[in-house]
């Protein structure tokens, strides 16, 4: 069995994020960044998998700058086999057509049985790349996995709907499913993993051999979100805000 | 038409985004001067084809046919694809909900048109300009589409119903040609898991943390307070994701909905699948030490500070007005 793994490089929750002086992006340079949260427990499903019919490859799959090599080592010292790294210079795609065809490309000859992604990524939020890279690579496909039960040629996927309604479906392999965090409690790299991931192998790929000429959608600002609610900003030291919090709850609220 | 709203069916039942989709069609066509239809698909299509029969749009069509009876994305995408060939809509909208995500994008890839989701609003020039939260929510974006043709989703409570103008749409039953191996997928019965015995839906005052709570030895920090205050605990995703909660205290679009008198949101940045099960909230207390946290925007009560801090002296100060 031959499983990709999309991981995504994005900012950490805690990160700021200012934004570049042209305010097409986030200026990059003053961010920490992390592996995408629903990727990384797409990743752990990957690698259990693999662990249950003790056989076959996980193979970690990012694409952006230089610094996303730090994810795919993380992926490698937790477990997987070996990396790809699809290279973007500059400010990194936000398109996910011309990404999914970008990884289209570069993953076409490696015939994967199975490619699991995060459900959507923190940064843009688009939520359909694993569809897209799917379908383009002719497989069936899956959202919102919370359980996965592999066979020899289908998978079954738990998945997850709205208001706490959930579905099994069956597809057969190969296929590409999106993953829903909470499916499982990801590990942490060991100290072995770590050392032993320095000897693993990363391929690189050129942005121009993977990026097509054509874009379908463009990011063009971002912005700080305007509000209009009326909201009372209590701040200080700890005991100002609770004498204050006190008030509102017994006088503007009534609950004490 | 110009627009087609493809509706979804709710287990019988017109979703409430489609509705939302519908008024944010209709804002967006008499801005831009064009003109809305509707789709409807499965064995309950003519009941949701009556459900919009009294709305302001050219038509409603109504596609019946067996292999599409219930939903299943390949179908669905393969139906949408055809209707999309037969009438060129330029604009094709939908709500963002859970089965979008599953059948929008793969309606993108086949049919190469690029699909902009979730969006709050959007703005007229030249070319519609999509906006959209990014960063969860703590920033937000200006997209465009590349190409004459142009799938979106609109976020929960982008457009209200409240604003869908009314009128007499045509009725027209089309057809779409589907093969049976076109289905990859079988697809079982949906189901619900068993409920918690907690009733959120009732409490009066909920204490819910989020993962600015830290860590599981943290968590009674927020249940010395909900017993204070007489509330109940509730949560965010991430909490539950660890284990630390069960899932029946999860709030959210893939938890509960909830609308109590105080909402205290400990550590909760805000996200929208996060923010659709509370912002029915009479009062909103927002504790997190972000002054730029989203939840802010919602808040009543913006509280700028350590919730491990703050929280415990709340807590005490609390029980001393008691005793
Ligand atoms: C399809 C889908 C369905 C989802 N369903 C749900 C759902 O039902 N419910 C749900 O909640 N989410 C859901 N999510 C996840 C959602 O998008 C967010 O990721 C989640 O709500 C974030 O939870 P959080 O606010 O606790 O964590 P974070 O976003 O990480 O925020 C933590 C916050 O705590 C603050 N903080 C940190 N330390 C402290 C401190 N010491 N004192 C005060 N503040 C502090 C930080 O500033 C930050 O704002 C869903 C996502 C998807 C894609
Ligand atoms: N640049 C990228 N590198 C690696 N994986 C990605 C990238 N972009 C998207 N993905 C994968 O696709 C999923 C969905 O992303 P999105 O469609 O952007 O919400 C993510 O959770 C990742 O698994």
């Amino acid at each position: 069995m031959k499983i990709a793994v999309l991981i995504k490089q994005v900012p950490g929750s805690d990160s700021a994020l200012p934004l570049t002086g042209d305010g097409t992006w986030i200026d990059d340079s003053l961010i920490t960044f992390v592996m995408n949260e629903s990727d990384n427990y797409a990743l752990e499903e990957a690698l259990r998998i693999r662990e249950k019919i003790n056989d076959g490859e996980v193979v970690v799959v990012s694409m952006g700058p230089d610094r996303v090599q730090r994810v795919i080592r993380e992926g490698l010292a937790k477990g997987a086999d070996r990396g790809i790294h699809l290279e973007e210079d500059g400010q990194i795609e936000t398109d996910p057509l011309c990404i999914a065809k970008s990884f289209t490309s570069v993953l076409e000859d490696e015939n994967f049985d199975l490619v699991l992604t995060g459900l959507q990524s923190d940064d843009t939020g688009m939520g359909q790349t694993g569809i897209l890279l799917g379908e383009l690579l002719g497989m069936s496909t899956a959202t919102l996995g919370i359980e996965t039960d592999i066979q020899s040629d289908t998978i079954r996927v738990k998945r997850e709907l709205e208001s706490g309604w959930f579905q099994w479906i069956k597809l057969p392999l190969p296929a590409s499913v999106s993953i829903q965090s909470g499916i499982n409690q990801p590990r942490y790299p060991s100290l072995k993993g770590i050392m032993g991931a320095k000897k693993k192998e990363i391929k690189i790929v050129a942005q121009s051999e993977h990026r097509p000429d054509t874009k379908w959608q463009s990011l063009n600002r971002l912005f700080i979100p305007q509000t209009n609610k009326q909201t009372e900003t209590l701040n200080g030291d700890a005991d100002t805000i609770v004498n204050r919090l006190v008030e509102i709850l017994r006088s503007d609220l009534r609950i004490i | 038409m110009d627009i087609l709203v493809v509706l979804e069916d709710n287990r019988g039942v017109l979703h409430r985004m489609s509705r939302e989709a519908i008024a944010g069609a209709q804002k967006l066509a008499s801005n831009m001067n064009l003109s809305v239809g509707a789709l409807a698909i499965g064995e309950n299509a003519d009941t949701l084809a009556n459900e919009v029969a009294n709305t302001n749009m050219q038509e409603v069509l109504v596609v019946k046919n067996e292999l599409v009876a219930s939903y299943n994305a390949d179908g669905y995408a393969e139906t949408i694809n055809q209707v999309i060939e037969q009438e060129s809509p330029k604009i094709i909208t939908v709500g963002h909900t859970y089965q979008t995500r599953d059948y929008f994008p793969r309606v993108s890839a086949k049919l190469d048109i690029p699909f902009i989701p979730d969006i709050i609003g959007v703005r007229l020039g030249d070319d519609p300009v999509f906006n959209k939260q990014v960063f969860n929510a703590k920033l937000a974006a200006d997209l465009t589409a590349e190409a004459d043709q142009v799938l979106i989703s609109f976020q929960s409570a982008a457009y209200s119903e409240d604003e869908i103008e009314s009128g007499k749409p045509l009725i027209r039953e089309i057809s779409v040609n589907l093969d049976p191996s076109l289905i990859r997928s079988e697809s079982e019965k949906p189901f619900q898991e068993e409920a918690g015995e907690i009733d959120l839906e009732s409490a009066e005052v909920i204490v819910s943390v989020g993962r600015g709570i830290e860590k599981e030895e943290n968590i009674p920090i927020a249940f010395d307070l909900a017993k204070v205050i007489g509330g109940e605990i509730a949560s965010s995703r991430p909490v539950v994701d660890s284990g630390w909660l069960p899932l029946f205290r999860q709030i959210g679009s893939s938890g509960q909905n909830v609308s109590p008198k105080l909402y205290f949101a400990l550590g909760i940045s805000g996200a929208i699948q996060h923010v659709v099960g509370m912002k029915g909230s009479k009062n909103i207390i927002a504790v997190n030490k972000d002054s730029d946290a989203p939840i802010f925007e919602i808040a009543d009560y913006a509280v700028v500070g350590d919730l491990l801090e703050i929280i415990p002296k709340l807590t005490d100060a609390l029980q001393a007005e008691k005793d």
